[in-house]
């Protein structure tokens, strides 16, 4: 956390989409948007600052530790900024029977980073995801926390990574939703 | 064998999702039955009982039973929650359902919420369903606009309010306490039990949890009646099944087929073993469940009480299945180094052990095993089982001592030559 204590305000745009997941609990439960909120700001800048997540807290009447907690418990959150795609590779058990292992390697040769790590032009960071229930299709693919990407080898990775740095270089984030 | 005749009813139409299809399998007339002819929620409680339904999502606990507990009387808001936090590694069923029949799981929680007397349900999604969640949102809107939701339902004063809402990559949210923290916007850290849901559930209120698969059973037994879909399967085993069959076959798929088919007639159905090869083990139920050799699996019948005979359980009903090349060292290493990623870190067993024997088990692959290695992996397996606070411990227990159990001569073949057995074999 920064010592100074800059203020940032959540934008209209974001509070409105809040807004509408508040709508869904009970009005003395607000703090049941808190999930939403972070992915909500998450979709839009990419990743979680603590000033953001103060300014969520605030918003949402809460401590600011209520929404750190549910940051850092949940592996799709990211409080430290990474590339513009995130690529997530699921390892458990029928994506490895069926070969994830080496679509992995064929990422990090392809991509020159080990999992976990992102390009030095900042497009794509390499992840380990946990069982993303698509296992009849394994292995499995998935970008950007949404799209999953089935049965994939190791053409089908290149292929999604050509689209990917073609899409990637004329377009910023996408909705904030 | 009739295949896809519950959950997946609409699957071999175009556009299965859609609310026009599903009303032309007969989508929605249940509801606006019970409504019309004011059906008391008794005698349809009383109808799930009949059709020996059990929970989908695991445990396999009876759906009767479970909704019997709500008391309905009482005077104060009570929920109903619908959990598609689909996340046990070969599992895959229920993101199906909500992809190709949303609105058959739209009408199964409005009936369970007419039966449990709740106005307000939640669906939760896990996060990385994000467009699974887009179509259960359309599907909704669309119920809304048709008059099955919201207040006053079809004119029967009946109201029901449904949400859906997301989670944001967490196993453990799976478990239904843990859903419920997460729905409060909370870590996803399970509560003591008792108190049950049944007492002190969402906000502290009464609330009963379905899984996906279950609830969407409810519309097509109340259609064709509670033997019809007792009669599917066997005894105290009721209806079809969604069975996930991943792994070495050679068409893995979701196939809804009835409780109690023998496994063999799966596999056959999935192709059978991939690359003529031979099967070497099978885990019937999702990861957590104990695995069991090829052979024993070819002999047993796939449902709740055949495979809880055999040794395991049926789980989620994934069915992961491994080839003679597979190293089971290895296999177990990837299994529990999932459970120890997605441990809650809550209990001190679960959070430390599922450590320790993923790091053993390593060390045991790597070739750098010592003798004594296994015993010290039992008992690290046995004190982790019951000692922790939800059914995580046992969902690291299991694997490792079932894989022990079955394949024990693997393991020390690793420690005593520091290589693997299977692949010297393939040499």
């Amino acid at each position: 956390m920064s010592s100074e204590e800059q203020i940032i305000q959540l934008t209209p745009e974001i509070c409105q989409a809040i807004d509408q997941w508040v709508l869904k609990y009970p009005p003395e439960q607000k703090r049941s948007a808190v999930l939403a909120g972070l992915r909500i700001i998450q979709r839009a800048y990419g990743w979680l600052s603590d000033e953001r997540m103060r300014a969520l807290a605030e918003y949402l009447d809460l401590p600011p530790m209520d929404v750190y907690e549910v940051a850092s418990f949940y592996s799709m959150y990211e409080r430290k900024p990474i590339g513009r795609y995130k690529l997530a590779v699921c390892m458990n058990i029928s994506c490895h029977l069926c070969g994830s292992d080496n679509i992995i390697k064929h990422l990090e040769s392809r991509l020159g980073i080990c999992m976990g790590e992102t390009t030095s032009d900042g497009l794509f960071t390499l992840r380990r995801a946990e069982c993303l229930a698509a296992c009849t299709d394994a292995p499995i693919l998935q970008v950007d926390d949404r799209d999953y990407y089935k049965r994939v080898t190791p053409e089908i990775i290149d292929q999604v990574l050509e689209q990917l740095h073609q899409a990637g270089r004329k377009k910023g984030r996408d909705d904030a939703t | 064998m009739q295949h896809n005749i519950v959950c997946f009813r609409t699957r071999h139409l175009d556009q299965p999702w859609s609310l026009e299809n599903y009303r032309s399998v007969g989508g929605y007339k249940q509801l606006e039955r019970i409504l019309n002819d004011k059906i008391p929620p008794e005698h349809i409680l009383e109808r799930i009982k009949q059709s020996a339904l059990r929970g989908r999502g695991g445990a396999g606990f009876p759906t009767g039973l479970k909704w019997s507990f709500l008391s309905r009387g009482k005077p104060i808001q009570k929920y109903l929650i619908c959990n598609s936090d689909e996340g046990e590694p070969g599992t895959c069923k229920d993101h199906d359902i909500l992809m190709l029949n949303p609105h058959q799981l739209i009408e199964g929680m409005i009936i369970a919420a007419y039966v449990l007397g709740t106005t307000v349900g939640y669906h939760y999604l896990r996060g990385e369903f994000w467009h699974a969640f887009q179509r259960c949102e359309q599907a909704i809107k669309e119920a809304y606009q048709e008059g099955y939701l919201g207040k006053n339902i079809l004119g029967s004063g009946v109201d029901f309010d449904l949400y859906n809402t997301l989670g944001a990559g967490a196993y453990i949210c799976g478990e239904e306490t843990a859903l419920i923290e997460s729905i409060e916007g909370k870590r996803g850290w399970p509560r003591f039990k008792p108190p049950f849901p049944a007492n002190y559930g969402l906000y502290g209120l009464p609330t009963t949890i379905n899984n996906t698969e279950t609830l969407a059973s409810v519309p097509v037994i109340l259609q064709h009646g509670a033997k019809w879909f007792a009669h599917l399967g066997g005894k105290e085993n009721g209806g079809s099944k969604i069975f996930s069959i991943s792994g070495h076959v050679n068409q893995p798929g979701n196939y809804e087929i009835p409780l109690g088919t023998p496994f063999s007639e799966l596999l056959n159905i999935a192709g059978g073993v991939w690359k003529n090869a031979r099967i070497k083990a099978v885990i019937p139920g999702g990861s957590s469940m104990p695995v069991l050799p090829g052979e024993v699996m070819k002999r047993t019948r796939l449902d709740y009480d055949s495979l809880s005979k055999a040794g395991s359980m049926l789980g989620t009903g994934a069915i992961i299945v491994m080839d003679e090349h597979t190293c089971m060292v290895n296999a177990l290493a990837c299994i529990t180094e999932f459970y120890y990623e997605e441990s809650c870190g809550q209990c001190t067993p679960c959070r430390e052990g599922s450590g320790w024997v993923t790091r053993l088990i390593k060390r045991i692959e790597a070739g750098q095993g010592k003798p004594g290695d296994l015993d010290c992996l039992e008992q690290i397996a046995k004190g982790i089982e019951g000692r922790t606070i939800c059914a995580f411990g046992e969902a690291i227990a299991w694997p490792v001592r079932s894989f022990l159990k079955h394949f024990r001569a693997e393991f020390e073949y690793h420690i005593e030559h520091g290589c693997c057995q299977v692949a010297a074999r393939v040499r």
